[in-house]
């Protein structure tokens, strides 16, 4: 008789599994609705807004016909609907169009400063998120002790700092005193890895201390929210080990929130980017966005608003992800 | 939350809150020079005539910093209480009403909060005309959206205990239930919210100053004096520090009194450890 159960078993585990799959499927679903969405808001909730883009493109030397020749020209002439349709179809190929300033492609600019970019924000998260992962567990081990309070009072003052303030203290006394550092932060064509890595130690530096005190205090937090949970707290009266109690009650429980912090950080890092490019003077997408919206050149901050808003899609998306996974509890949601 | 028993910390953060609203109320007042006059060389060094040295155009630093915590302090402040306005109003809204104008409001919500904020804030005001009120409404625009998703949570809360439900059956209208039940029931942990937001806020239009998308010159404001003194650094210059310093401070200040302002409330609920 012991077959039909195991049948009953196994049929069971591949529902759970089919479940999984298709929450998943949903959420990544979701996801793409909701880039749609932002991809409307990037370009048609701005396009609503007061003030003439002929306008603004022509500045001072407006005058009624030159601003219908350039209306023209720009192709604004024509209905929003389907300037969107078309600017939309142009990114699925990979073309955002040509910039008003240069009139060269957005494409080929946004890929090579994304590079950039993405190498900045990539070795500061290698940096940050074990340093703010350990930082944190410290401060739970030493719970109000000495470590803790210096580490939480810190870590207050670091989340007060404005980006930009850290960035150039950390000129001030690396560059400027010690002269170790290379400000600004060039890289180009050629360089190796070795010498890209040296060149943005700086930037790179700054973006740590400026994630790494808010990540900690998340980190802190989300495990204290576990170890004080009664769970925990049966496992310490059964006499278990503190090793045991952690690696076998409380890190399972602390993934999810925990990846959640890391995600949350990484998309703070992200956006943390476009302002320590421009103190570094580094040939982001960042500085390239921000370019943009001074000169008014609204092709290059369309596409730059969107890969932005689409690296911090993906990014909530994996952490949604990986806590169902973590958590059987958010399978089941009610 | 008695004043007596404020930590030290917080008398701190209260103290550094009080010196920087006195400079910007009594500015004209305690400021040597003009804020605009140009009065010196370029980047004087400090002591002498010009207590903190002068900046890239020579005028006062010390001046412009006093100048500066006007429109700083006023355009952060009026921003936080107006998103504070619109995020309460139509989070209580959704919750009071339910049902679909709940899912609409909650949904658009969540697409604007797709969109991280400063991003959303470039790509904006790259199309408005700048000023400074235009810059109080965005910032505004953009924050309330935290605060609705705050205020909703909050709300809910509420808007299931018997005293709200007690006033539905005596019939009274949606207006009164949000005004007169929901809104005296969240105003002490919204509290602590706004010292969060307003913290927030000053840092936000600071990096919009620097950036050149705040507010413009030639009135003062801390993170433009950052931007117009940035190039000094590399030649030893100090001048784009002392700004930096004075946003750091204010808003450290802040922090601390929040903190306390959290703690004191949230020592009410009990539970095991501070977590």
């Amino acid at each position: 008789m012991s077959a039909p159960g195991n049948d009953q078993i196994a049929t069971s585990a591949g529902r759970s599994n089919n479940l999984l799959a298709r929450l998943i499927l949903r959420r990544i679903l979701l996801g793409f609705g909701l880039l749609l969405a932002a991809s409307m808001l990037v370009y048609g909730g701005v396009e609503m807004l007061p003030g003439d883009f002929a306008a603004t493109y022509l500045g001072r030397d407006a005058t009624p016909e030159s601003v219908e020749h350039v209306r023209k020209e720009l192709g604004l002439d024509r209905p929003m609907i389907q300037r969107y349709g078309e600017w939309l179809g142009g990114i699925v190929q990979g073309d955002f169009g040509t910039s008003w300033s240069n009139h060269n492609s957005v494409a080929e600019q946004l890929w090579k400063r994304l590079g950039n970019s993405m190498l900045l924000a990539v070795a500061s998260a290698a940096i940050a998120v074990p340093l703010a992962l350990g930082l944190g567990m410290i401060a739970v081990r030493y719970r109000n002790r000495f470590p803790d309070r210096a580490i939480s009072i810190l870590s207050l003052a670091a989340v007060s700092l404005p980006e930009f303030f850290i960035g150039y203290l950390l000129i001030q006394f690396f560059t400027v005193q010690l002269g170790v550092a290379a400000f600004p932060a060039t890289v180009y064509d050629g360089m190796s890895l070795g010498e890209r890595l040296s060149a943005i130690a700086l930037p790179v530096l700054t973006l740590v201390v400026a994630v790494l005190a808010h990540m900690m205090r998340m980190t802190r937090s989300a495990i204290l929210n576990v170890m004080s949970s009664p769970y925990v707290e049966t496992a310490e009266l059964k006499g278990l080990s503190a090793l045991r109690i952690i690696a076998e009650h409380a890190a399972p429980n602390a993934v999810a929130p925990i990846v959640t912090v890391i995600a949350l950080n990484l998309a703070a890092l992200v956006v943390g980017v476009v302002v320590i490019e421009v103190v570094f003077v580094y040939p982001g997408i960042g500085q390239y966005m921000v370019d943009a919206v001074t000169v008014r050149d609204m092709p290059v901050v369309q596409a730059c608003g969107l890969i932005f808003a689409a690296i911090y899609i993906v990014l909530n998306l994996l952490a949604d992800i990986v806590s169902i996974l973590a958590n059987p509890r958010l399978r089941h949601p009610r | 939350m008695r004043l007596k028993s404020m930590p030290i910390s917080a008398r701190v953060g209260a103290a550094g809150i009080l010196v920087v609203v006195a400079c910007a109320v009594f500015a004209p007042l305690i400021a040597p020079y003009d804020q605009s006059a140009i009065v010196g060389e370029v980047w004087a060094p400090m002591g002498g005539d010009f207590l903190l040295g002068t900046d890239s155009l020579g005028r006062d630093l010390l001046s412009r910093l006093i100048f500066g915590a006007r429109a700083t302090l006023f355009v952060a402040l009026a921003a936080t209480m107006l998103s504070f306005a619109i995020g309460m109003l139509l989070s209580f809204t959704a919750v009071v009403s339910g049902g679909v104008v709940d899912q609409l409001l909650s949904r658009f919500n969540d697409l604007m909060m797709s969109v991280p904020g400063l991003i959303l804030a470039l790509v904006v005001l790259a199309v408005l005309p700048q000023g400074t009120l235009i810059l109080i409404l965005v910032m505004a625009a953009i924050d309330s959206t935290r605060v609705y998703r705050i205020g909703r949570a909050v709300a809910l809360d509420v808007s299931v205990m018997d005293f709200v439900e007690a006033a539905w059956l005596r019939g009274e209208g949606k207006l009164w239930i949000i005004f007169r039940e929901i809104l005296p029931n969240t105003l002490a942990p919204l509290l602590g919210e706004f010292g969060l937001r307003f913290a927030y806020s000053i840092l936000f239009l600071a990096t919009l100053s620097f950036l050149g998308l705040g507010i413009q010159p030639p009135a003062a404001d801390w993170g433009g004096m950052v931007k117009d003194n940035k190039d000094g650094i590399i030649f030893g210059v100090s001048a784009s520090l002392i700004p930096g310093a004075a946003i750091a401070g204010l808003v450290i200040s802040v922090n601390l009194v929040v903190d306390w302002m959290i703690n004191s409330t949230a020592s009410l609920k009990g539970g095991r450890g501070d977590a």
